[in-house]
């Protein structure tokens, strides 16, 4: 059945978890629209010849409706809208929170190419993702340029890629398979070929490609383009630690673990922090970029309030970076010689 | 068949000359003049409306900028400016009152105060401007100052400049439709039964001070 | 004005008066400097016809080009800018001054039984802006180009090296032209009721004018400042929407939807209103509650003032923020519902007349729950990450735009024909081309609706070829649809110079507007009309009335 109605309405094969769940609504509500407008288009075009005038002048009764009738026409419709809304909500609130064990890659549109990034130690893509079938992934977006949006008809998934912030989306691919994604949101001349492919590889076999992509040289990879392609070769953890020199973070900020001005680095990603407020948190994604945003919106105790906002001062894929570049200073893997696995092994994330 | 010119001649009230033909009493005409300046001071304050939507979020975003930019205007001048606003705001509402009670000359005199104060009020803010444009606290990527370092002090003066840059060309509108009654309060146009023009003259001249009573404690005091 | 007192009373064979307010004053200029409502109304017939013309040709054009994948008829830019013309040409110059500017200001003063509109000079001033506006707007996008789409998101309209400025202040023009039309509206209808026409005798076009110009006049102030703001921020990089300044791109959505979800009622109102009207007057028979079609007027003007975020479900606007414009989105759906409950109710035990206008209401009554009720799932968030940007969205404000809006034009314009002109039409090519419209209408957005869940984005230039069957089917369509415009213009135009003089109230209407002749004298009334019974009644006098409550 589900099936049929797949196929009578055009959609795209159910690629993801998420799409069983849209789809399933879908098909309800989309009967219920055509059953609807086509009983009131019928039931007026037989009222036409049902009720047409017969003699000219001819009077017609006075119809009121009862205060039952207004409930009903009220309350039918407000019922099926808000059972729609209901359901549609609670498939959208799961599909805004990413599960913990998440594999993050960053995304970056500009006209007129998407580019991926995986955490840790690379490797960077333009136009082909590849990702593991049946484990969720987190896609942390933001633009070069002008507004895009990240669209995968098979997932049912889309999001607004926007500069100077970041937008999060996730998926769970459930089906090896290449899928095509688009740009949605209107980004000038080729905008209609602002196209990439999702690659869906099974668990292992992505795992093995993770590696050997890891361990070519950053020429032999998929692509060897950084953020900033022209610039900078490299893996984003590189990136990161360049801007944070360049933007003066380590002035205040150490990365070998000794007390400055601000928290030091290490470790700092997964932290768990107690602020000035009392309020407890854990230093993750979200909190690091709110942080270069708006840094005095939650201090950590016994710091200062004194530095300043990078909103507007860093681009999105700079803070990015420093994000990855955040999350690789960890302790263990200073003091040991990092090993690869752990670098693309799923970010436990206490969500 | 007696056409509806003729019937509508004879009523009561058609003799006035400042009545429309498509009215039936100066009470109604009054009323719908009324009517639609509210409207158009409504249209007016939604207008404003998106320029105080823009501060709220940037100054959500940038609160230490505003708050250290604020503090870079000319306290001062602004408190000049407002109590020359209210009083200007005192003298046309005099001036319908004046009006309202056949007093020609006194509510031509309050007209002229009122334009003058109006003068004053953009020679005072062309003072101000002008030392923004000295020290290069202006708009957007034009900002330049480098005393205030905190990052979005340039949108602090994109959204200082098109508010008051927006209330400015408005008091230059009110100062052009005070003259205009002023120009009909000495042709001896308006007496105690027919002043609406100088009534709705007024209101607009209160709105434009009211739109500076909301700018000057956003942009100069907090 | 004693000599036209004298015409007024010469006669034609039938004994009625041949002076009326279309031949009272000859020469383009007594047109042009003409205070009269209803010239006023005539000179945004002829000038909203031609910008319908102009978005139709557009749109034929990128119903065209996308016949196949690849580019075939014009090159990517060359589409950006089509596009972005039709969107904007139907939008601005057609859809809001559309029903509002011609058959508001023909009809509300009859209705009304006013002499004219409040400000008559205003009215004119909202005309003259109004053709301002539209030429700036034109100038710019013909000459220089625009492809920001109509919507003008930034960065992109502040970045893109084509020629905007233009567009967004003709805009900015146009926005004074819809608030001077909303306001004058909103105090005729407070002051210049005739004399026994309570609030609750007001007929529901009026009502729903009504709403529609509380919108027009709060609204629209916050676009001029928009497009204001862009127009300042692509001339002085002052950096409000640009986010390498600092400035919020997202805000820029908000602020635009604030007015551009509201200007949707701005369009699908009066529209509404035309239907109530007309529904009444072919089935002969009050109309089926009054009181709720008339407060769900205001209630859609009040409540689509808050929904405006359902337009930014990805654009990255929180859960909770989405979750509450989802909600208050369905209220709306709810008033809508209403209204056709009302219309259909209406229908029953009536005595319907089959006229062309049926055609057009029929298919108006299905275009609307369909597309009223693919709004309601668009705005079921869940289901809107799939369909936002793609063509659904398109195919669901299509069936708004034309379904609704378009097909309540052409039944305002058959059914006020006789009135504004005093002609006839031919019935027969009515029908016709009603056939050809509401047929070829199905067969180009049906096919869009399919494409958008298939998952083609809107404003694609090209596109992957699974999606071809479709366009091809949507684009045969759309020439189905010119075709029923097309000869439509000619029957009216005919009508116009040939057609048989109509008779005062050729539908029997019991509408205000139909108490003069037709067409009506310079000063809309005869005499003084004084209002006796409800809006929309159809009881004959003396015959015994039977009264039903379901």
């Amino acid at each position: 059945m589900n099936e049929i109605m797949r196929r009578l309405l055009w959609l795209p094969d159910e690629a993801s978890t998420f799409a069983g769940a849209v789809d399933k609504l879908h098909f309800f509500v989309v009967t219920v629209t055509m059953l609807a407008s086509v009983a009131t288009g019928l039931l007026a075009f037989g009222f036409f010849f049902k009720y047409r005038e017969r003699r000219p002048n001819q009077s017609t009764p006075i119809i009121v409706p009862s205060v039952k009738f207004e409930l009903a026409v009220i309350g039918v419709p407000l019922a099926f809208f808000l059972a729609w809304f209901f359901q549609g909500y609670r498939d959208y609130i799961w599909y805004t929170t990413p599960p913990a064990n998440a594999t993050d890659i960053y995304v970056m549109g500009k006209k007129w190419m998407w580019k991926f990034s995986y955490g840790g130690d690379g490797p960077n893509a333009i136009g082909t993702l590849h990702v593991p079938a049946n484990r969720p992934v987190r896609l942390l977006m933001t633009s070069r340029d002008v507004i895009h949006s990240f669209y995968v008809p098979d997932f049912r998934i889309k999001q607004d890629v926007l500069p100077g912030r970041y937008t999060e989306t996730w998926f769970e691919a459930t089906k090896p398979g290449r899928y095509q994604v688009l740009c949605a949101e209107y980004c000038g001349t080729w905008h209609s070929q602002m196209w990439g492919e999702i690659v869906v590889m099974p668990g292992p076999e992505f795992d093995q490609w993770l590696l050997d992509q890891r361990a070519g040289q950053n020429a032999a990879r998929v692509d060897s383009g950084g953020d900033d392609g022209a610039s900078f070769h490299g893996s984003l953890v590189e990136y990161g630690k360049r801007i944070a020199m360049a933007q003066g973070c380590l002035k205040c900020h150490s990365v070998t673990g000794e007390p400055h001005i601000g928290p030091t680095w290490l470790d700092l990603y997964q932290r768990r922090e107690t602020l000035e407020t009392g309020e407890q948190i854990v230093a993750d994604e979200a909190y690091l970029t709110d942080s270069m945003i708006d840094p005095r919106g939650k201090i950590v105790k016994g710091f200062k309030p004194v530095m300043p906002t990078y909103k507007g001062r860093l681009a999105a894929p700079e803070a990015a970076a420093l994000v990855e570049f955040i999350k690789s200073l960890r302790s263990t893997s200073l003091e040991n010689v990092p090993s690869k696995e752990a670098v693309y092994e799923p970010v436990n994330r206490a969500r | 068949m007696s056409s509806s010119e003729a019937t509508a001649h004879a009523a009561p009230g058609r003799g006035d000359p400042h009545l429309a033909h498509h009215f039936d009493t100066q009470d109604q005409q009054d009323g719908a003049v009324r009517l639609g300046m509210w409207l158009f001071l409504g249209t007016e304050v939604l207008l404003f409306a998106g320029l105080f939507l823009g501060y709220t979020v940037y100054r959500h975003f940038f609160h230490e900028a505003f708050h250290e930019c604020s503090r870079a205007l000319s306290l001062p001048l602004g408190t000049l400016n407002t109590v020359i606003l209210i009083t200007s705001s005192l003298f046309v509402a005099l001036a319908h009152v004046a009006i309202k009670q056949d007093k020609q000359k006194q509510a031509a005199g309050l007209l002229v105060l009122t334009i003058l104060c109006a003068l004053a009020f953009l020679v005072i803010k062309s003072f101000e401007y002008a030392h923004k444009f000295e020290v290069g606290e202006l708009p957007g990527k034009w900002f330049s100052n480098p005393e205030i370092t905190a990052p979005g002090a340039n949108l602090y003066f994109t959204v200082y400049f098109l508010a008051t840059g927006l209330h400015a060309f408005h008091v230059i509108v009110g100062m052009s439709v005070l003259a205009w009654v002023l120009k009909g309060v000495l042709k001896g146009k308006y007496g105690p039964r027919n002043n609406v023009a100088v009534e709705l003259g007024g209101l607009y001249w209160h709105l434009v001070d009211l739109v500076w009573i909301f700018l000057f404690p956003l942009l100069y005091l907090i | 004005m004693s000599q036209s007192t004298e015409l007024d009373n010469a006669g034609d064979a039938e004994g009625r008066p041949v002076v009326n307010y279309l031949n009272h004053d000859r020469g383009v200029m007594s047109w042009l400097t003409t205070v009269d409502h209803k010239r006023i109304g005539v000179m945004y017939l002829v000038s909203v016809l031609i910008a319908f013309l102009l978005g139709g040709i557009f749109a034929e054009a990128v119903r065209l080009e996308l016949l196949t994948p690849d580019p075939t008829i014009m090159g990517a830019n060359t589409y950006n800018r089509m596009f972005t013309l039709h969107g904007a040409v139907m939008i601005f110059l057609f859809m809001i001054p559309g029903i509002p500017g011609v058959f508001g200001n023909f009809c509300l003063p009859l209705m009304l039984g006013a002499k004219d509109v409040a400000f008559p000079r205003l009215n004119l001033l909202s005309l003259y802006l109004y053709w301002t506006g539209a030429t700036i707007a034109l100038a710019g996008m013909i000459m220089g180009g625009t492809d920001t789409g109509w919507t003008f998101y930034a960065p992109y309209s502040t970045t893109t090296p084509m020629t905007v400025f233009p567009v967004l202040f003709g805009i900015f023009i146009l926005g004074f032209s819809s608030i001077l039309t909303g306001l004058n509206f909103i105090v005729t209808i407070h002051t210049l009721r005739a004399p026994g026409m309570g609030w609750m005798r007001l007929p529901l076009f009026v009502w729903a004018t009504y709403a529609t110009s509380i919108i027009q006049v709060l609204a629209t102030p916050v676009i001029g400042l928009t497009v204001m703001l862009v127009g300042i921020e692509r001339v002085g990089g002052f950096g409000f929407f640009d986010a390498t300044k600092g400035g919020d791109p997202v805000l820029f959505q908000h602020m635009f939807w604030f007015y551009s979800h509201p200007a949707v009622y701005i369009m699908v109102l009066p529209a509404m209103g035309v239907v109530s009207e007309a529904i009444a007057a072919f089935s002969r028979k009050n109309i089926f509650g009054y009181k709720m079609i008339a407060y769900s007027s205001l209630g859609i003007a009040f409540v689509g003032f808050f929904a405006w975020g359902h337009h930014m479900f990805v654009s990255g606007q929180s859960t909770f923020e989405n979750g509450a414009f989802a909600v208050i989105s369905m209220f709306v759906g709810v008033f809508t519902a209403i209204k056709v409950f009302n219309w259909v109710g209406t229908l029953y035990r009536g005595a319907i007349a089959v006229k062309a206008p049926l055609v057009y209401i029929c298919g108006f009554l299905f275009f609307v729950v369909f597309g009223g009720m693919t709004g309601i799932a668009v705005a079921t968030i869940s289901l809107d990450v799939h369909w936002h940007d793609t063509y659904f969205v398109v195919a669901h404000f299509h069936f708004i735009m034309v379904g609704a809006v378009i097909m309540a034009f052409l039944i305002a314009l058959h059914y006020w024909f006789p009135k504004m002109f005093g002609r006839m039409y031919n019935e027969g090519w009515a029908m016709v081309a009603a056939g050809f419209i509401v047929l070829g209408f199905n067969a180009t957005f049906i096919p869009q609706f399919l494409l958008g869940n298939a998952g083609m984005p809107r404003r694609y230039y090209m596109y992957p070829e699974r999606f071809q069957a479709l366009n091809v089917a949507s684009t045969a369509g759309s020439s189905l649809l010119a075709l029923g415009f097309v000869i439509i213009l000619v029957y009216l135009i005919f009508a116009l110079v040939r057609g048989p003089k109509a008779v005062d109230n050729p539908w029997g209407s019991r509408g205000y507007e139909w108490m003069t002749t037709s067409p009506p004298p310079k000063h809309n009334f005869h005499e003084q009309p004084v209002i006796t019974q409800d809006a929309h009644s159809y009881q004959n006098p003396g015959e015994e009335v039977e009264h039903v409550v379901i």
